[in-house]
C-alpha cells in the first residue's frame, strides 16, 4: 500500500492511493495563487495596470500541482471531496489517457461545475491578442523581473481550460450518496461521509474487510449550513489521511463574522461602498443569512446588496434543493415547504440583486452606497477587478476580505496606493488543531498522515506549539513528491465456502474451544470475489476394456495429502496392531523411540515423537494397512 | 436451514393498505402501512393482532420502512404507532417525510370532522408519529443495527418514492413499493443496480396490461379535453394532490401556451400551491430535464394554472379544474361531480386506478345511476373517460424490473388475484429457476435461502493458490487445495497447513515409506537408473521428472536410488522413498515398478 503525494498544498490536496490493486486519486485541488505572479484582467484597458514595474501581463495561467510521479492514465477512480478540491479535474481527466470513474456528491458536482464555468468565464471574456509560453524556459525566465523570476517549476503552469474540457470531465462523475457503499472491481469498498464543511463535502473512507483507510479532507465541526460530520464512522481505520485543515488557525469564524458586519454598517452609515471579494458558493450562503439578520437591526434595510457573478443566479437557486445536505434546522424547513435559506427571502424583498456581470441591467440598476459581492478573491479576473478600479481611490469605501485562500496584502498590491480601507476578516470553518487533537483522539487511528506544514508551527509563528499536531505516535509528514508506503501488511481476504462444501466439512476439537477442520475444496476467482468449492467428484472408471491402461494411468496430479501432526505410542499401537493379527513384533529401544520389528512380514516400522517410518518392500496391502493402523493416532491439518 | 419469511398483511392479492411483514435472518421488518380506500370499518387498516394480541409492537419489529407517500402505503401509520403502540425507527425518504404527514392530515380531516367518526388518529398523533421517522437518501447504506442494513433506490411512481433494500448478512428482499419503470414528464424511471436479492416483492396493479406509448395517451388525453372546452363544457379530472397532477398540469400548461387557449384551468385549493411548492424543493427528486432547466424556468411555476374557489364550479362557461382526490370518493372532486354530472357536455376524465367501492370505481364500471349518500340517486349524464396516467409498472416494467434485479424469487402483491396468476405464469415461463408466489393476506410464504460461510482466508494461502492456478484456471482441470479451517470462538480462519500447524503450537509428524522393489535387469546401475528414468518419464506425463548427477531419479519430491543386489549383479534393487504428503504417487510408482522396465 503506497501513498503518492502530489500536491505539497495541504489544503488543496492531490493524493494517489495504491490500495489492493487500485489506484485512488484523492482530490485534485487547484492551486490558483500563481496568479498572484500576474496582473489583474480588467474587462476594459487600463493604462495604469498596464504600466505597472513588476508584474507581467500575460495569459490566465494556473499551476497545476503535479509532476509526472505517476501515469495518470492508470488512475482507476478519483473520489472528491468537495467542490473546492476538484477545480484541477479536467487537466486529470482530459488528454491524459484517464478511463476511469470520478465520483462525487451531487452537490459537489453541481456547485463544482458552477465554480469551473465562473472561471472559464472570467478567463474567456477578456480574451489575449497573444499568449506567449517561451518565457517558462528556464534561461528566459532568469531575465525576467520580479517575483516571477523567482517562482518555481513554472512549466508546471498551464493555461486555463476550456468549457469543452469542463464537460468533457465532469460527464465522468458518478453520483454518490453519504454512507453509499461502493465496490471497486470487487477488491475495495469506498464510502463517502458527511463532513461539515459545505454542502455535499465529504470525507472517504476506503476499505476492504481487514484494513481500512480514513481520507479526511476540508472538515467542520461548526454548525453552519451543511449536513454535520459525521466523526463516528472513521473510527476503527489503520491509516487516517489527514488535509484540508483551517488555513487560519488563530481566527475564530464567528468573531470574525461580527467584524465583518461592524465593518459592512461602519462603511455604510458614513456613505461608503463595501466590496467582498468571494467565491461564488460557500460561505457566501452564511454571510448572507447573516446579513438577513443584520440588516434591519443596522438599519441597513434600503442598502442594496448586489452579488455579481455569471453563476449567481445558479448558486443562489442550487443552494435551496439540496435539502437532504444540509443541517437539521435547514431541513425541516422544506417540510413547511420553505426554502431553506434565507436569502430567498432577501431576493424576493428586492434586497439582495444578483446579476451575471456588470454590463447590462446591472449598470442600469446600480445604485451606491451598496454592497457588492463579486470574484475573483485573488482580485486577478472576474469583476472584483473592475470595482477595486472603481473604489479604490476613496477612503469612504471598504474592501472586506472573507476568502482565506489568499495573501490580502499580495492581492492587493498592483492596486496601491489605495484610499480604500482594507479589512482583513478570513473566515475558514475547516477544523483548526484543538479540534483535530481532539477528534483524533476520539475515532483513535493507528496512524495518521500529514502534510509536513502541520507537523511544525507556522513559520512566522514558530513558538506556538500548540498550532501543530502532536500525536502518539507521530504523524507520518508527507510533502509534495513523497511517496510513503503506508505501515500495514494485509495478512487474510475474504473468502466465501459454498454452504455445499461448509456441509461436509468434519471440525474436530484440538484444543479446548478451539476445533480445526481440514478443507479440501476448488478456488474460484472471479471479478476479485473469492469462491471455494466442493472438489469435483472423481470421474467414474471407464469400462474394463480399457482397464490394463487404467493401471498404467499415474495418478493426477493432485494436491498433497495433509499435514500430520500428535505422536504414535507404543502399547496402543501394539494392541492394535494385534487386533489386525499382526502378532509377531520384536520392539527394540532406540534414544528416540522404538523400532518395531515384523518379523513374519519382514517389516520396520520405527516409532519416534515427531515420525514414523514404515520400511515394507513388497506387500504393498500390508503397508496400506500399517498406514491407516498409524493414521488413527495422528491429526489431520 | 436458514430462510426469509414473507406475509402480506394487506395487498395481498388486493390493491390497498399496503402492508407486508417480512423476517429475515432473526430480524423483523414491516413494509408499508397503508389504508384501503374501499372500507370505512376496521378492514380499513391492516390487521395489527396478526403481529401480537396483546398491546405494542415495538418489541417484535426491528423498523417499519415506508415506500412512499400515497395513503393506501402510509396511511395507518400513526394508527399503527401511536394507537396500537410502535416506538422503534420507521424509515421514508425526505419527500415522503415532508408530504405524508400533510396527506394524513388531511385523510383524518375528511374521516373524523367530515364523516364524524370517533376513534381515530389525531392531529398531535400523526406529529408524534412522524417524531419517529428517521429519513432516508437514495442509495445511502443505512445501518438498522449492527446487522440490518437498507438501502433505497429511486422508483419513479411520485415524487420521493423508493424500493428498498433490506440486507442481513449475504440474504437480502427487495421491495419495490410503487414503481414506474418509464420516466414521465416530471419524474425519471425506476432503478436498481444487479444486486440477486433472494426475493423481489414486486407490485402488480398493472400486472396484464401493456400500456401503448405515452405520447398516444397524452395526445388522446389533449384531444378530449380541448373538444369539451371547445363546445363549452366542464372538464373535471380528479386526482391527488400530488403526482399525475403535476405531471397533467404540466402538459396542460405546455398545451395552452402552444394553442393559446383562454379557458381557465383551476386546481383545487389548499394542497396545491403547497405541491408544487415541494416539488420546487425537492427538484432533485425529477427527471434529468426538469433539474436541468430548473434555474431558467422552473417548470412547477404554472402561468395558465389557478387557484380554484368553490363559488367558480357553478360559474357559465368552460374551464377545466384538477380536484382532489383521486378515486372521487370524497372531498372537493365529489362535490364538483355532483354539480356537473347531469350535463351531458361536461366530462370527467379519472387519470388512475380507482378501488372498489369508490364513486370513481363505479362510474369506470359504467354504472349510470349512482346512490348517493342519504338514499339519493345521481344520474350521470356526462362523460367518463378512463385514461391510466397512474404511474405503475406494467408487465413489460416489471419484468424488466426482475432482468435488473436478478432475484431468485419473486412475491407479487398490490395488485388483482386473477391479474396476477397470468403474470405469475409469464413470469415463471420466462425467467427459469424463479418461482413467483402471490399470498393472500395473513399468509405467510417461506424461503429456504443458502448463504455461503463468510471464511478469513490466509493471503499467502491464496495467493499460493493463485500462483499455482495460472494465469487463466483450466475449467477441466480444477485444481483441489488444501488449507486448514481454525474455528476458534466465532473467528473462522482458513491457513495453510504448515501455518496452522504453527498456529496452534503443534509438533508435525512426519509419516515415510520405504520400499525396495527387485528388477531385473541386465545392465550397469547407472544404465538401469536411466532406463528407470526414460519410463518414468514416459508414463509421467505432466509430473516433474528429474534425473540428477548424484545418481538418483526424482519425481516431484520422490527419491529413487537404483543398487545392485549383492548376490546377483542382474538384479537390481530400487530404493523408493516418500512421505505420507506423497502417497499416491509413491503408491502407484512401487506398483510400477514391480511391473518391470520395459525392454
Amino acid at each position: 500500500m503506497k501513498l503518492y503525494c502530489l500536491s505539497g498544498h495541504p489544503t488543496l490536496p492531490c493524493n494517489v492511493l495504491k490500495f489492493k490493486s487500485t489506484t485512488i486519486m484523492l482530490d485534485c485541488g487547484l492551486d490558483t495563487t500563481s496568479v498572484l505572479h500576474f496582473l489583474p484582467l480588467p474587462l476594459v484597458h487600463s493604462p495604469r495596470l498596464s504600466k505597472l514595474p513588476g508584474w507581467i501581463s500575460k495569459d490566465g495561467a494556473v499551476s497545476l500541482e503535479k509532476r509526472e510521479l505517476l501515469d495518470l492514465s492508470t488512475i482507476d477512480v478519483i473520489l472528491i471531496s468537495n467542490y473546492h478540491c476538484m477545480m484541477a479535474l479536467p487537466y486529470i481527466t482530459e488528454h491524459t489517457g484517464f478511463t476511469g470513474t470520478v465520483y462525487a456528491t451531487e452537490p459537489t458536482l453541481q456547485i463544482g461545475r458552477l465554480l469551473m464555468e465562473e472561471l472559464v468565464n472570467f478567463m474567456e471574456r477578456v480574451p489575449k491578442a497573444q499568449s506567449a509560453t517561451c518565457w517558462k524556459n528556464k534561461e528566459i525566465q532568469r531575465l525576467l523581473p520580479g517575483p516571477v523570476k523567482e517562482a518555481v517549476e513554472v512549466w508546471t503552469w498551464r493555461r486555463c481550460y476550456s468549457m469543452q474540457e469542463v464537460n468533457s470531465a465532469l460527464s465522468k462523475v458518478q453520483l454518490v450518496g453519504y454512507s453509499q457503499k461502493v465496490e471497486l472491481f470487487g477488491a475495495v469498498q469506498v464510502t463517502p461521509l458527511s463532513s461539515g464543511y459545505s454542502l455535499g463535502s465529504s470525507n472517504w473512507i476506503i476499505q476492504s474487510h481487514y484494513e481500512k483507510v480514513s481520507y479526511v479532507s476540508g472538515s467542520s465541526l461548526l454548525t453552519t449550513h451543511p449536513q454535520p460530520m459525521d466523526q463516528s464512522s472513521l473510527k476503527n481505520s489503520d491509516v487516517l489521511i489527514l488535509t484540508g485543515l483551517t488555513q487560519i488557525p488563530t481566527a475564530n469564524p464567528d468573531g470574525m463574522l461580527g467584524e465583518f458586519c461592524s465593518n459592512l454598517a461602519m462603511t455604510i452609515r458614513a456613505g461608503g461602498n463595501v466590496l467582498v471579494p468571494c467565491y461564488s458558493s460557500g460561505v457566501i450562503y452564511d454571510l448572507l443569512e447573516c446579513l438577513y439578520q443584520f440588516i434591519d437591526s443596522a438599519n441597513l434595510g434600503s442598502t442594496p446588496f448586489y452579488f455579481i457573478s455569471p453563476v449567481a443566479n445558479s448558486s443562489l437557486e442550487f443552494s435551496q434543493i439540496f435539502a437532504e445536505w444540509l443541517c437539521q434546522n435547514k431541513q425541516s424547513k422544506v417540510y413547511l415547504p420553505e426554502p431553506p435559506f434565507p436569502h430567498a427571502e432577501l431576493i424576493q424583498t428586492n434586497k439582495l440583486k444578483h446579476y451575471p456581470g456588470i454590463h447590462g441591467d446591472f449598470s442600469n440598476e446600480f445604485r451606491q452606497p451598496c454592497v457588492v459581492f463579486t470574484g475573483h478573491p485573488s482580485l486577478r479576473f472576474g469583476d472584483v477587478v473592475h470595482f477595486m478600479e472603481l473604489w479604490g481611490k476613496s477612503s469612504l469605501n471598504t474592501v472586506i476580505f472573507t476568502e482565506p485562500d489568499f495573501s490580502y496584502l499580495d492581492a492587493l498590491a498592483p492596486y496601491q496606493p489605495l484610499a480604500m480601507k482594507c479589512v482583513y476578516c478570513p473566515i475558514d470553518t475547516r477544523l483548526n488543531f484543538h479540534q483535530v487533537a481532539k477528534l483524533l483522539k476520539e475515532v483513535q487511528p493507528l496512524h495518521v498522515v500529514c502534510p509536513e506544514q502541520y507537523t511544525q508551527p507556522p513559520p512566522t509563528q514558530s513558538h506556538r506549539s500548540d498550532l501543530m499536531l502532536e500525536l502518539q505516535p507521530p504523524p507520518m509528514p508527507y510533502r509534495r513528491c513523497s511517496v510513503l508506503g503506508l505501515p500495514f501488511r494485509r495478512r487474510y481476504e475474504r473468502i466465501q465456502l459454498l454452504p455445499e462444501l461448509a456441509k461436509s466439512l468434519v471440525p474436530s476439537e484440538i484444543k479446548p474451544g478451539i476445533s480445526v477442520a481440514t478443507v479440501s475444496a476448488v478456488l474460484h476467482t472471479k471479478d476479485n470475489k473469492h469462491v471455494l468449492q466442493p472438489p469435483p467428484k472423481p470421474a467414474p472408471v471407464p469400462p474394463s476394456k480399457k482397464r490394463k491402461r487404467v493401471v498404467e494411468e499415474p495418478p493426477e496430479l493432485v494436491t498433497p495429502k495433509p499435514l500430520l501432526s500428535g505422536a504414535v505410542p507404543l502399547e496402543p499401537f501394539l494392541a492394535l496392531l494385534h487386533k489386525h493379527g499382526i502378532t509377531e513384533v520384536k520392539v527394540e529401544d532406540t534414544p528416540d523411540g522404538h523400532i518395531l520389528h515384523l518379523q513374519a512380514e519382514d517389516t520396520l516400522i520405527q516409532l519416534e515423537e515427531d515420525g514414523t517410518h514404515i520400511v515394507c518392500d513388497s506387500n504393498e496391502p500390508l503397508r496400506a494397512t500399517l498406514r491407516d493402523l498409524v493414521l488413527r493416532f495422528l491429526q489431520k491439518l | 436451514m436458514p430462510e426469509i419469511k414473507v406475509t402480506p398483511l394487506g395487498a395481498g392479492q388486493d390493491v390497498g393498505r399496503s402492508c407486508i411483514l417480512v423476517s429475515i435472518g432473526g430480524k423483523n421488518i414491516m413494509l408499508d402501512c397503508g389504508m384501503h380506500m374501499g372500507y370505512n370499518d376496521d378492514r380499513r387498516f391492516p390487521d395489527f393482532s396478526y403481529i401480537t394480541q396483546n398491546g405494542r409492537l415495538t418489541e417484535f419489529l426491528d423498523c417499519v420502512i415506508i415506500s412512499h407517500f400515497h395513503l393506501d402505503h402510509c396511511g395507518a401509520l400513526p394508527y399503527m404507532s401511536e394507537m396500537v403502540g410502535y416506538d422503534g425507527p420507521i424509515y421514508m425518504t425526505h419527500p415522503t417525510k415532508a408530504i405524508c404527514p400533510i396527506l394524513l392530515e388531511d385523510f383524518r380531516k375528511i374521516t373524523v370532522d367530515k364523516k364524524g367518526e370517533t376513534n381515530f388518529f389525531t392531529s398531535q398523533m400523526i406529529k408524534d408519529c412522524m417524531k419517529k421517522v428517521v429519513p432516508l437518501n437514495l442509495h445511502q447504506t443505512v445501518q438498522v443495527d449492527d446487522e440490518l442494513e437498507i438501502k433505497a433506490y429511486y422508483a419513479g411512481h411520485v415524487l420521493g418514492a423508493a424500493m428498498v433494500q433490506i440486507k442481513v448478512g449475504s440474504e437480502s428482499v427487495v421491495y419495490t413499493g410503487d414503481y414506474n419503470m418509464t420516466p414521465d414528464r416530471h419524474l425519471g424511471a425506476a432503478w436498481i443496480d444487479k444486486c440477486r436479492p433472494d426475493i423481489l416483492i414486486s407490485e402488480s396493479t398493472y400486472a396484464t396490461t401493456i400500456r401503448d406509448s405515452k405520447r398516444c395517451r397524452e395526445r388522446d388525453f389533449l384531444k378530449k379535453v380541448h373538444e369539451t372546452v371547445e363546445r363549452g363544457g366542464k372538464v373535471l379530472i380528479p386526482v391527488f394532490a400530488l403526482g399525475r397532477a403535476q405531471e397533467l398540469c404540466i402538459l396542460l400548461e405546455t398545451f395552452w401556451e402552444r394553442m393559446n387557449l383562454k379557458a381557465p384551468i383551476y386546481f383545487s385549493t389548499g394542497l396545491t400551491e403547497k405541491a408544487n411548492h415541494y416539488y420546487k424543493l425537492f427538484i432533485t427528486w425529477t427527471n434529468q430535464k426538469i433539474r436541468k432547466t430548473f434555474v431558467q424556468r422552473n417548470m412547477f411555476e404554472f402561468k395558465h394554472i389557478k387557484a380554484f374557489d368553490r363559488s367558480y364550479a357553478d360559474n357559465p362557461g368552460p374551464m377545466v379544474v384538477f380536484a382532489t382526490p383521486g378515486m372521487l370518493h370524497a372531498g372537493q372532486s365529489l362535490q364538483i361531480f355532483k354539480k356537473w354530472a347531469g350535463n351531458e357536455k361536461n366530462m370527467v376524465i379519472m387519470p388512475g386506478y380507482c378501488v372498489q367501492g369508490t364513486v370513481g370505481h363505479k362510474l369506470l364500471s359504467g354504472q349510470k345511476k349512482l346512490e348517493m349518500e342519504g338514499r339519493t340517486t345521481l344520474e350521470v349524464k356526462l362523460q367518463v373517460e378512463y385514461m391510466s396516467f397512474s404511474a405503475h409498472a406494467d408487465a413489460k416494467g416489471i419484468m424488466q424490473l426482475i432482468r435488473m434485479a436478478e432475484p431468485r424469487n419473486v412475491m407479487l402483491v398490490h395488485g388483482e388475484a386473477k391479474k396476477m396468476e397470468f403474470l405469475k405464469d409469464k413470469i415463471e415461463q420466462e425467467f427459469t429457476g424463479i418461482s413467483c408466489f402471490m399470498p393472500a393476506n395473513g399468509e405467510t410464504t417461506t424461503i429456504p435461502t443458502n448463504p455461503s460461510v463468510p471464511v478469513d482466508i490466509s493471503l499467502n494461502l491464496l495467493k499460493r493458490e493463485a500462483a499455482f492456478g495460472g494465469p487463466l484456471p483450466d475449467p477441466k482441470k480444477p485444481r483441489t487445495m488444501h488449507g486448514t479451517l481454525i474455528m476458534k470462538d466465532s473467528s473462522l480462519r482458513l491457513v495453510s497447513p504448515e501455518q496452522a500447524l504453527k498456529e496452534l503450537d503443534l509438533n508435525e509428524h512426519q509419516l515415510r515409506f520405504t520400499c525396495r522393489v527387485q528388477l531385473q535387469d541386465p545392465y550397469s546401475d547407472t544404465d538401469t537408473l536411466s532406463r528407470v528414468y526414460n519410463h518414468l518419464k514416459s508414463v509421467l506425463k505432466g509430473y516433474t521428472v528429474q534425473h540428477l548427477p548424484d545418481g538418483t531419479v526424482m519425481v516431484e519430491s520422490i527419491v529413487l536410488k537404483v543398487s545392485s543386489s549383492a548376490e546377483d549383479p542382474n538384479t537390481k534393487v530400487v530404493l523408493l522413498s516418500w512421505s505420507y504428503q506423497d502417497e499416491d504417487l509413491g503408491s502407484f510408482l512401487s506398483s510400477l515398478l514391480r511391473k518391470g522396465l520395459p525392454p
